[in-house]
């Protein structure tokens, strides 16, 4: 479990390092007992799992019996897979339609809420509420809202696309959890925005009135600028929990119609009873890379930024 | 009228801004954006109408509630549905699984990251406190999703496939954001400090009980705050690792209203209002800590 610091580069290193500046303190043996349970667990849980993950990735496990090593047969198979590449396209899609969704309109209301308003505390309260509630549950609500009302009001209004449920239409079916997923991001991103702008000091607008600047043009020149490290946090954090996107999905359209809206979390979870266990395990190992490639992105962007 | 006015603006805004025209709109901080009101306030109205049609569905009889009107006022009222979802749903029993998966996580979360994140900032010259310190921040790279299958084999083999293997899991998601933040606070707690109590003859242990953990109490609410909304209303962890239906947790039991009961809507929406309602309670209580908490985990971490 300690195999981490044990091996390889640290013990070279402390075979090498120059002598330790002062005498090496002994550590009171309570400290190993306030960390050493909890990386004991995280290795269990989490370590240990995806190191199991990866293995059976090479081979042709479905879960359970025999087995035998099959190389990157997974992996290549994987990448002529229609269903995988559309389950990809799919949530990168979704994820990007959802980031722009609710950066937009988050800071738009951050704007507002952080302008001269009246009801500023009520309205901030009731804007936050979708934070707090369950997304499978808020999907159930929303699924009976477009699969009756909006038909109803489709039919009523005489608009015949809108007449049968958005969720049972293939190609529309994206845009309505585009739009549930929102409804519920939107808070936390608003919340992360106001801090952004309060953090703009008053000053530097007085001195665009005195200018002669209008409200538009500060809030393209001076606000978005300078609330631009916010924007960043934002779009990354966002970007990262969409591309697990599950629970919502599950409560709208279950993936369908078909699989349209299948996203990667889905088929990977799909990979439990669908009998193709190692071929998921390799879709999560590479779905795993991504992950880190874009948790390395924000890194050095969030860096870059501290540094400047 | 100018803008050395706008220290005073909060006293005067309500006064002035009221009817006052458009023509000097730029000068900030003025007086009221009643445009923006507007805006805002039917923004506010998209908010609140899937959760109007949740509570008046809720309350209508299994007649009104297929109507097709979804937007109309139950009458006459009803508590029919919230009866059969109780029993339907075995809502205490779900509560009280709910409750525990929550309460559960939240307590571990928080003392098994304050713990870890003591002991490595104290020891951060020794090479293993260090590492380990890298070691459970790089679980923020990995996702729920990645791991899931191996987690549902290994949770089953070792008798961990009910609510305490969920609490596991979720506490060792939770931790690399919350040591992040434990680690970030207690960097700015001075040494001398520390010391002091050293020298009046407290132990390490004491010290951290008396004075560390006391001292992390804002963290403490922003990783609680984070490990709360999580446990409680996540759906996709106990669904798959809880391998018996009696004991999943109150989102899991909803899906019970998608195959069986479609048609009992009145039912279906007092189940999720039940379900709901507790976090929405909640969050009304103690909602400063909440957007603070949110605004601090975001820019922290």
């Amino acid at each position: 479990m300690t195999s981490i610091v044990t091996t390889g580069t640290a013990a070279h290193a402390a075979a090498t390092a120059p002598p330790a500046r002062r005498p090496r303190r002994r550590v009171e043996p309570l400290y190993y007992l306030l960390l050493l349970p909890t990386v004991v667990l995280f290795t269990l849980a989490i370590t240990v799992p995806g190191i199991i993950g990866i293995f059976f990735s090479f081979t042709d496990s479905i879960g359970i019996g025999d087995w035998s090593f099959v190389g990157l047969t997974n992996y290549v198979a994987m990448f002529s897979d229609p269903a995988i590449l559309q389950s990809y396209l799919f949530t990168f899609g979704f994820a990007v339609a959802t980031v722009l969704v609710v950066n937009v309109v988050a800071f738009l209301l951050a704007v507002g809420l952080t302008s001269r308003i009246r009801m500023k505390t009520t309205l901030r309260t009731v804007f936050v509420v979708p934070m707090v509630i369950s997304g499978i549950i808020i999907a159930y609500v929303f699924n009976f809202l477009f699969s009756n009302s909006l038909p109803a009001a489709g039919a009523a209004a005489g608009i015949p696309w809108l007449e049968i449920s958005l969720l049972a239409n293939p190609d529309l079916a994206w845009v309505a959890i585009v739009l549930v997923t929102a409804w519920q991001s939107i808070p936390g991103t608003m919340l992360i925005y106001i801090a952004g702008l309060l953090s703009v000091p008053g000053d530097v607008y007085e001195a665009a009135d005195l200018d002669g600047a209008s409200r538009v043009q500060q809030l393209l020149r001076i606000t978005v600028p300078l609330v631009a490290g916010y924007v960043v946090i934002n779009v990354i954090l966002g970007f990262k929990g969409y591309l697990n996107a599950y629970d919502i999905i599950v409560g709208l359209t279950n993936g369908g119609p078909g699989t349209a809206t299948r996203s990667v979390a889905m088929s990977i979870i799909a990979g439990f009873n669908g009998g193709d266990y190692a071929y998921q395990m390799a879709n999560a190992t590479i779905f795993f890379v991504v992950a880190v490639l874009i948790s390395l992105l924000q890194l050095s962007l969030t860096r870059t930024r501290k540094a400047s | 009228m100018a803008t050395q006015t706008t220290t005073a603006a909060p006293a005067t805004a309500r006064g002035t801004g009221r009817r006052a025209g458009r023509s000097t709109g730029h000068v900030r901080s003025e007086r009221t954006n009643w445009s923006g009101t507007v805006v805002l306030v039917l923004c506010a109205v998209t908010v609140l109408l899937p959760l109007y049609v949740t509570v008046s569905m809720a309350f209508k009889t299994q007649g009104q509630a297929v109507d097709g009107q979804a937007f109309s006022l139950p009458a006459p009222f009803s508590v029919d549905g919230f009866v059969q979802a109780w029993n339907l749903t075995k809502f205490p029993v779900g509560a009280g699984i709910s409750l525990l998966v929550t309460a559960g996580t939240v307590v571990a979360t928080i003392l098994l990251a304050a713990f870890a994140s003591y002991a490595i900032m104290r020891n951060w010259d020794h090479r293993l406190f260090r590492y380990s310190f890298y070691y459970l921040l790089a679980a923020m790279f990995i996702p729920f999703p990645v791991v899931a299958l191996p987690q549902i084999q290994l949770t089953g083999r070792v008798g961990l496939d009910n609510p305490f293997g969920v609490i596991l899991l979720a506490t060792m998601f939770q931790l690399s954001f919350s040591v992040l933040l434990f680690t970030a606070f207690l960097r700015s707690i001075p040494d001398e400090l520390e010391e002091s109590a050293r020298l009046d003859g407290a132990t390490t242990w004491q010290t951290f009980w008396r004075l560390i953990f006391p001292l992390l109490a804002p963290m403490s609410a922003t990783v609680g705050i984070f490990a709360f909304l999580y446990a409680w209303n996540d759906f996709m962890m106990p669904s798959l690792i809880i391998s018996d239906p009696a004991l999943q947790t109150l989102p899991v039991r909803q899906n019970l209203f998608q195959s069986q009961f479609s048609n009992n809507y009145h039912v279906a929406f007092a189940s999720y209002l039940m379900a709901m309602a507790p976090a929405i309670v909640a969050y009304l209580f103690t909602q400063r800590w909440v957007m603070e908490g949110v605004t601090q985990g975001a820019v922290k971490g």
